[in-house]
């Protein structure tokens, strides 16, 4: 496969980079990397979080959460036949109820793209591949590249890559950028997310600028976590990102989406995150095309509340399709 | 996929792949704050009396001026109970049984016993937190959730703080030996009925006074249910006594020749009547007053924090507080941007009934406190501000203002001068630091202020040439026991809350000759 | 009026002091000031309403300042107030003995004057450390840094006492200026002299011009005149008690809670009323403080009368 011609910067271009450390790049300058108080960001995620969500409004959030699912299995162990069953229940993740819809998409390895892409093609559920040396982000940048297109001639139309936390952190800001426009041209049409990784971040302050950063790049989501360090997505962190969002879209004209991703287990806490979304950036971001909850356990727990508020009692947890 | 991206036309050819950003869209998306299902917080846990008296001496008692009121449900109009107006005759009643615990024991009672009576208040409180809020809300219209998560946590936490100064007065202020001073009338407001009551009860008990509390005329609910804690925790009769009434009951309540201090929470113009008609009578004083508080903006501040800062300093209990952000000082060069993210935040507040958990501005508390916030806000529009206020739907019944955002608004407009006590914010703008100052400590007021900036050197410049007994830097409305609130100027003196705070109930040489613990 | 050796005296006229300058009344009233035996000892200036006016306006221009300099500087400064005092010794010593002369009064006049001198070291040591002791870093039950500091009020009136002249104000007036108040005094009707060499020595003490003001004549006129003036912060009444009673504790003749103003109400209910205007601070000093010779008339605690409480919050957060 070609894939350097995909390459809007070869990767020769794309190593080094000692100058210009702790400059931002010029597609940033004018764009507000506003500070970010630590404190009052997350009382406003609390005070969120604190919204009672009852009855019409709860069916309607949790829909809408399986909606914006990425249904997820990043394991070294695995295999097409998990893969499978994994798009089957994506497809139709309550057998029983028609009514529930698809998930967004399904993410997985590049390995496993094929048989992800085989076993959806003709439905609107989208493949998602984790891609760029995932999850840390620091393989040859060249090797990078070839990956993402890879995935993407395999069958992906979704390609979650990371930020490079180590040439952000090093204050490298113009290689980290450089590295995720070169990562948007591979992509090509697939839609492309870059995970911030915050959890490494250090301060809200990093996860804004990280954010604007990406963003600027040609990022078209923008996503919290790999899942694979001990601090993955949080509301307020969530809500740091839909605010740069906001900022951006502002700034730009361009709607860049928000994946969360890592951690999110349970029903209250997907209504808690379209909460922060609908209350940040309003009702044109409570859709898959600009917002996605990775996860792979969630898709459970929403399913039986909604088959709870459907009978009015919990039911037991084997029902739900593995 | 039918996105948003599919009904907009691209307009940035370099970013057709990506969704341009959707027109602001009014209608539903099946979720979101404007269709949040209602998540009403049951009444079931409040029980009201038909018609309650006073609490003098340890128990309700009929009130001897035989004149009853009614409360309503700001929310509904609707009468909630009857309550007593306490006359002179009252009054006199209830300071006499203060003045004979006082005498009798409690003035005498080791701290370490005050201190106790003050931890039982503070945990029943603590155990009946969700029916007092319910009852708070109900009674005075603020949301739930404030009432939740604000009122009752904090007025216990009053209790808990206070009780433990009661026995440790002796090594409150250095080379003193305090004393109480005997009885102490307290006249508080409708705003924070309970946790006002807390602030005023707490740190009195623990210097070891007693007390003869007036509650406010519309929200006399909680006070009264206070009066079964009180008497759960076995507080002696008479060291708490609670006058219910309106403002004569007041005056009589701080003219009261066996009055020996006198604490004062509202309006300036009632907090001067006060001052004036207890000159010459040697009593102590402390008043809490009104305020106009400036929330100075700096372009370099963590902006959508500031927008939150902005909306709980004025929109917090329907703006009718007295440290309320009511002024907004913007630097000019970010202006537009606040204002910009302050109406799309205002768009998302929800008001209406008081008691859904989800509704961030309730009820105004009465008839007349909207009449009051409606005409300054007419003064605003004729006077030649902008006026902005999202288009949200009012409830029919009860008393309700949307919030309320005025432009172009200059120092000498009244809603830039007068306290208006309600949700209603003028956007005023400065060009430097200097400036900043002198617009903020442009009023006879000085009870709070607010200052956003990262700059850390700015913050301390900006907070030292504050006229103001509170400041509240890249933060705003934090209340905390251990705290000393209160005011400079014309917002009144004595501070509540922290050590400060006991000194407006102590005679810091009452005890020089006497030992032992208390 | 003349030395021992027959040379002839040059009496001092006694003027007041305003923003730093020796004046007489705009008014050009004066007001024969008499010792206990009734004997004339100067005519003393009788200062107006305007004189007051001006001894404001002059504390207020100066207030700013005298605050902002550091504590150890102003420390510095009433400390050099106690050298020069004491370098005048002699000459208080002897104003308060022709004051107290042909009285029943015991008090002894180099006492008085030692003590007011000891009282400004004593006060000149707290300028850089009350702050510590009066204010503090409060635990609140959150994520912020929180601390409360006491600052100045601004402009302070002080209605001086009879029964001390000289350690009377001082014990007053030395506690307002270590936060960095300004002050405008009225010195005791009955004997000013001491009150007006105070104004000498504290201009030739590096004191600011304006810091403190002293006014001198008839205490009712000028007790208003202080209290009614929108632009005084606080005004200490302790010099319109009694000196051996505590602040009164009945309800004064005649007044009526609906607040009608009756005919004859005494000069500190006429004062407090007029302060109410706009919720003026009134202190006084407390019972213990006013044995002035005694150590419990000088306390930090007189230092937070003269204070506002500044609460400062700030998040904590990375």
């Amino acid at each position: 496969m070609n894939t350097v011609a995909t390459r809007a910067v070869p990767s020769a271009e794309l190593a080094g980079h000692d100058e210009g450390v702790g400059l931002l790049p010029e597609r940033l300058s004018g764009l507000p990397i506003t500070p970010t108080d630590a404190v009052g960001l997350t009382e406003r995620a609390g005070a969120l979080a604190k919204r009672s969500i009852k009855t019409t409004a709860k069916g309607a959030a949790l829909t809408l959460a399986v909606r914006c699912m990425d249904l997820t299995t990043l394991e070294g162990a695995d295999t097409p036949g998990k893969v499978l069953s994994l798009c089957a229940k994506a497809l139709r993740p309550e057998p029983a109820d028609p009514d529930v819809p698809a998930v967004a998409a399904v993410c997985v390895y590049p390995e496993l793209v094929p048989v992800a892409a085989a076993a959806l093609a003709g439905t609107p559920v989208r493949v998602a591949s984790v891609a760029g040396s995932f999850p840390a982000g620091l393989g040859p940048i060249g090797v990078r590249l070839d990956e993402i297109a890879d995935a993407v001639q395999a069958g992906a139309d979704e390609i979650d890559i990371v930020l490079n936390r180590s040439a952000f952190l090093a204050g490298r800001y113009r290689q980290a950028f450089d590295e995720v426009a070169a990562s948007k041209a591979a992509a090509g049409h697939a839609h492309l997310k870059v995970i911030l990784e915050t959890g490494e971040l250090g301060s809200y302050d990093a996860v804004r600028k990280a954010s604007m950063l990406a963003m600027a790049a040609g990022a078209d989501f923008i996503k919290t976590s790999t899942g694979k360090i001990g601090t993955s997505a949080t509301l307020p962190v969530a809500l740091c990102m839909a605010e740069a969002i906001r900022d951006y879209a502002d700034a730009e004209g361009r709607a860049v989406g928000l994946k969360v991703a890592g951690g999110i287990r349970t029903a209250k806490q997907s209504w808690q995150y379209l909460v922060v979304m609908a209350e940040t950036l309003g009702a044109p971001w409570l859709h898959p095309d600009l917002f996605r909850i990775g996860a792979s356990s969630l898709l459970n727990d929403v399913l039986l509340q909604l088959d709870r508020l459907g009978n009015g009692g919990y039911p037991r947890p084997d029902k739900t399709v593995v | 996929m039918s996105g948003p991206s599919d009904r907009l036309p691209a307009t940035r050819p370099d970013a057709a792949a990506a969704a341009e950003v959707p027109e602001r869209v009014t209608g539903s998306a099946g979720f979101g704050p404007d269709c949040y299902a209602p998540a009403p917080e049951g009444t079931d846990l409040v029980r009201l009396e038909d018609v309650y008296g006073l609490f003098i001496g340890g128990e309700m008692v009929p009130a001897r001026s035989e004149q009853l009121a009614p409360t309503v449900n700001p929310a509904t109009g609707e009468t909630l109970a009857t309550f007593s107006l306490g006359g002179a005759e009252d009054v006199d009643r209830a300071v006499l049984a203060a003045r004979a615990a006082y005498e009798s024991h409690w003035r005498d009672a080791p701290g370490s016993v005050r201190a106790r009576y003050l931890y039982r208040i503070a945990r029943l409180l603590q155990e009946r937190s969700r029916e007092f809020a319910v009852l708070e809300s109900l009674d005075g219209g603020k949301p739930v959730k404030e009432s939740r998560d604000v009122d009752l946590p904090l007025a216990a936490a009053h209790f808990f703080h206070h009780a433990g100064w009661a026995d440790k007065l002796d090594y409150a202020f250095t080379g003193a030996s305090p004393g109480p001073l005997g009885v102490v009338g307290q006249v508080i407001p409708w705003n924070f009925p309970l946790l006002m009551a807390a602030w005023k009860l707490a740190p009195a008990l623990a210097a070891g006074n007693t007390v003869v509390l007036k509650p406010a005329e519309t929200t006399p609910l909680t006070a009264l249910l206070l009066t079964e804690v009180l008497q759960d925790s076995d507080l002696p009769p008479g060291v708490v006594n609670i006058v219910t009434g309106d403002g004569a009951t007041g005056a009589a309540t701080v003219a009261h020749p066996g009055v020996d201090k006198v604490a004062f929470t509202g309006s300036t113009a009632v907090g001067k009547e006060i001052q004036r008609t207890l000159a010459g009578r040697g009593r102590r004083l402390t008043l809490e007053l009104g305020g106009k508080a400036a929330n100075i903006v700096f372009e370099d501040a963590a902006l959508d924090q500031v927008t939150e800062g902005i909306v709980g300093g004025i929109y917090f209990n329907g703006g009718q507080v007295c440290c309320a952000g009511s002024r907004l000082l913007v630097q000019e060069s970010v202006a537009e941007v606040v204002v910009s993210k302050l109406r799309r935040r205002m768009d998302t507040l929800l008001v209406g009934d008081p008691l859904d958990k989800n509704t961030d501005i309730g009820a105004i508390n009465s008839a007349a406190q909207l009449r009051k916030i409606s005409e300054l806000v007419e003064s605003g529009v004729q006077q030649g501000a902008e006026l902005y206020q999202p288009s949200c739907a009012l409830p029919e019944r009860g008393w309700f203002f949307p919030p309320t955002l005025f432009c172009d608004v200059s120092p000498s407009h009244r809603i830039a001068r007068e306290e208006i006590f309600g949700p209603v914010l003028s956007v005023l703008t400065f060009r430097t630091a200097d400036e900043a100052v002198e617009k903020a400590n442009n009023t006879p007021y000085g009870l709070s202020a607010g200052i956003w900036t990262e700059k850390g050197s700015r913050i301390l410049w900006m907070a030292e040439r504050m006229q103001a007994g509170v400041v509240w830097a890249n933060t705003f409305n934090r209340f905390d026991p251990a705290s000393p609130f209160g005011g400079y100027r014309e917002s009144g003196f004595g501070r509540e809350g922290g050590r400060q705070g006991l000194l407006g109930y102590l005679d810091l040489h009452g005890r020089q000759a006497a030992g032992g613990d208390r | 009026m003349s030395g021992g050796d027959g040379r002839l005296g040059v009496p001092k006229t006694y003027k007041m002091y305003v923003g730093g300058a020796f004046v007489r009344s705009e008014s050009g009233r004066t007001y024969p000031a008499r010792s206990a035996g009734g004997d004339l000892l100067a005519h003393a200036v009788a200062g107006s309403r305007k004189d007051v006016r001006d001894a404001v306006r002059a504390a207020r221009g100066a207030q700013a300042a005298w605050a902002a300099r550091t504590a150890y500087n102003r420390g510095q400064i009433l400390y050099r107030v106690a050298e020069v005092m004491d370098s005048r010794r002699a000459e208080l010593v002897g104003e308060l003995a022709r004051a107290a002369a042909g009285g029943q009064s015991a008090a002894d006049p180099a006492a008085e004057v030692d003590a007011a001198t000891d009282r400004w070291i004593w006060y000149a040591g707290w300028c850089d450390k009350y702050p510590q002791v009066l204010g503090g870093a409060n635990p609140v039950a959150g994520p912020y840094f929180n601390f409360t500091v006491p600052e100045p009020m601004g402009v302070v009136g002080l209605a001086a006492p009879d029964e001390a002249p000289l350690l009377g104000i001082v014990s007053r007036l030395a506690p307002a200026l270590v936060p960095g108040n300004a002050a405008v005094v009225l010195a005791g009707e009955r004997c000013p002299l001491a009150a007006v060499t105070l104004g000498e020595i504290l201009a030739t003490s590096d004191v600011p011009a304006g810091v403190v003001n002293i006014l001198t004549g008839r205490r009712a006129p000028l007790v208003r005149a202080l209290a009614g003036v929108g632009d005084v912060d606080c005004v200490d009444l302790t010099g319109c008690d009694p000196p051996d009673a505590d602040p009164p504790d009945a309800d004064p003749p005649g007044v009526d809670p609906a607040g009608a103003d009756p005919p004859g109400v005494d000069l500190v209910t006429e004062a407090e009323r007029l302060a109410a205007a706009t919720v003026t601070r009134v202190v006084r000093a407390a019972a213990g403080e006013r044995r002035w010779l005694a150590p419990s008339a000088q306390s930090p605690h007189a230092i937070s009368a003269f204070c506002e409480y500044k609460t400062v919050w700030h998040p904590k957060g990375r």
